[in-house]
């Protein structure tokens, strides 16, 4: 197997799109990660493009292969892979397997998803399609109702407050301001949403016990890579980005079939398999991008990577840990809170954010000093379908 | 323009008397405190122009509500509507929020426009709350007809209060009004009304001082740009 390497990387900026069809997101987003990886007249063998909802919202199928043609990148083999919200890490996947193997030396994975072309109910019940369809979706659950009934168990069992949450939310948002490519580029003021008897208002109960601000933006956006082999990427002018790991595990479909539904198995399974294969450990990450739809999951996430102790998460997002120049930034980019969920387009994105910080290219109040690996985890599910990268800066 | 003030006796609609809104502030998401107050007839020319730029923003109807709340401020401006008011909510003295009603008669209310001139903030829905705080609470109305004329608006009144269905023509024409009872009202009002009176004078000096506005480019990005929520 070959080591593979990121050799561009481009994203859009996430938002409400009304102007841009799927497809021209999703080009724009390729356009800019070919020109990334200057390339020049050398094509790309393959296109894996991550998509969820096109069929449902777009009422499109066959995706990747209108790219290709759009893209002028004909013959390239061309995959759309749909795996919920994981999609976007599902196609770096197929596309990491397809360059290792030596199959594909040039690879473009781009994902992409147009959530805003249809009302936040209907949104919603998009997303609620990855539930179980005999034993959830018919009695009415909803994503961010599944997360609420998660929440309750987990700050039960693990000790998170209503302030931990707070503390992850205010962070994000706060990264968001900072971050051009995030969707809602607005500073949350804890008297505002947390301290405030107005805050019943600016931050209502959306499912107990999350609030508004809990809950990650419904977003129109794309994001891609071009990856190849590391020998071929170190001919190349910019530094390359190890893909020095990965991992991918699944869950029951059902939380209520989970000897423990706070216990995030496929999370746990893939970040050690990332870890196992990238030869390192927790601490050797320097910065995370984690899938934070909901604050809990932030929380949730760092402790099952082995960044925290069970327990210890929401302590640490309180006390600063996950802060940029703290312990372990974690989404800096904003994360899902504020950079947006695209479902399709947010395992790129995280995967875009954490190339840019371990070329060291993003401002100062962004950058993680001197980042040399980072870790991603995309969620699928209701974590039952989890993928982690751990990627590692190469020096030329 | 010359008036015949014996003509306009005739063309002008009576008024029934309305108390004064008083002033209150609200904590917003980001922090920022926002002066609820009510708009005197002198402050409509002034109010249009942070209107005019949103009467040509096709997202979420704010085309439409824009014309309408454009034309009903005009007529009240110009005695041509019959006991309309208009609150207003300002952020460091800017505008960033409208709404106005009427009164059917003493008892009934007629709900015209809410405009977020500002998003993701939930200024529209703090803005209906006051409006609605104003017909029950300060002009003891005994409900107040409303329709919505987008999805937005129908998500806010319709669902979160709930309002009840009737079948009730609502004079700007549309569907049929929905309708806010004194009990629908007070059951909602501890999750959906709030605000401090009195109002800080420093803030409220600001707030009298001169309504400011923010430039149409920034009005028609906050409403409809790529980062509008």
């Amino acid at each position: 197997m070959r080591d593979v390497a990121i050799i561009g990387a481009g994203m859009i900026p996430f938002g409400r799109r009304d102007e841009d069809t799927l497809m021209e997101m999703l080009a724009d987003a390729s356009l800019k990660a070919l020109d990334d990886a200057g390339l020049g007249d050398q094509s790309v063998d393959a296109v894996y493009l991550a998509n969820m909802g096109g069929g449902m919202l777009q009422h499109q199928s066959s995706i990747a292969s209108s790219l290709v043609d759009r893209l002028s990148l004909l013959p390239a083999a061309a995959d759309t892979v749909e795996n919920g919200p994981a999609s976007g890490a599902s196609a770096i996947k197929n596309g990491l397997l397809a360059v290792a193997s030596g199959y594909y030396d040039y690879v473009l994975v781009v994902g992409g998803e147009k959530m805003r072309e249809v009302t936040g109910w209907r949104a919603t019940d998009f997303v609620a399609t990855m539930t179980h369809p005999q034993a959830e979706y018919p009695y009415g659950i909803t994503l961010p109702g599944m997360a609420g009934m998660f929440t309750r168990l987990y700050m039960e069992k693990h000790y998170v407050t209503r302030e931990h949450l707070l503390a992850v939310s205010l962070k994000n948002q706060e990264m968001g301001t900072l971050n051009p490519y995030a969707h809602v580029e607005m500073a949350l003021d804890r008297e505002g949403v947390f301290d405030s008897p107005h805050a019943i208002v600016n931050n209502p109960t959306s499912a107990d016990p999350l609030h508004l601000y809990d809950l990650c933006p419904v977003s129109d956006g794309a994001a891609a890579i071009v990856i190849c082999p590391l020998e071929m990427a170190k001919k190349l002018s910019r530094p390359p980005v190890l893909i020095a790991g990965f991992g991918q595990a699944t869950d029951t479909h059902t939380l209520q079939e989970r000897d423990d539904p706070t216990d995030l198995k496929a999370v746990t399974l893939a970040a050690q398999q990332a870890f196992e294969r990238a030869k390192l450990k927790p601490s050797d990450i320097h910065v995370a991008e984690l899938h934070d739809a909901f604050t809990i999951l932030e929380i949730a996430e760092s402790e099952h990577v082995g960044f925290f102790k069970k327990g210890e998460g929401g302590k640490a997002a309180a006390a600063g840990k996950t802060r940029l120049g703290g312990q372990i930034p974690i989404n800096v980019s904003g994360g899902l809170k504020a950079r947006g969920h695209p479902v399709g387009a947010t395992g790129v994105a995280q995967v875009v954010d954490i190339v840019w910080q371990l070329r060291h290219e993003l401002p100062k109040n962004r950058q993680v000093k001197n980042a040399q690996n980072g870790l991603t985890v995309n969620f699928g599910g209701f974590g039952n379908n989890v993928l982690a990268f751990v990627l590692k800066r190469v020096e030329q | 323009m010359p008036i015949d003030m014996e003509l306009e006796a005739v063309l002008r609609p009576m008024q029934y008397p309305m108390p004064p809104y008083p002033p209150k502030v609200i904590v917003l998401a980001n922090g920022k405190k926002m002066v609820v107050r009510q708009a005197a007839r002198e402050d409509v020319p002034a109010i249009l122009k942070s209107v005019h730029p949103c009467l040509f923003i096709e997202r979420d109807y704010y085309d439409i509500v824009s014309a309408r709340v454009y034309g009903e401020l005009l007529a009240w401006y110009r005695y041509r509507v019959k006991s309309e008011y208009c609150l207003m909510g300002q952020v460091d003295g800017y505008l960033v929020g409208i709404v106005n009603g009427r009164l059917e008669n003493e008892k009934v209310g007629m709900s015209y426009h809410t405009l977020a001139i500002d998003r993701g903030l939930r200024i529209g829905s703090h803005l209906f709350a006051a409006k609605m705080e104003y017909h029950m609470e300060y002009m003891n109305q005994d409900e107040v007809l409303i329709v919505a004329e987008s999805p937005i608006g129908f998500r806010r009144w319709m669902i979160e209060y709930p309002l009840e269905a009737t079948k009730i023509p609502h004079e700007l024409g549309g569907g049929d009004s929905y309708r806010l009872t004194r009990d629908i009202y007070f059951k909602a009002k501890p999750r959906l009304v709030v605000g401090d009176r009195p109002v800080p004078q420093e803030l409220m000096n600001e707030a009298m001082l001169d309504i400011k506005f923010a430039d149409d480019d920034t009005i028609r990005e906050r409403i409809a740009g790529l980062k509008g929520r």
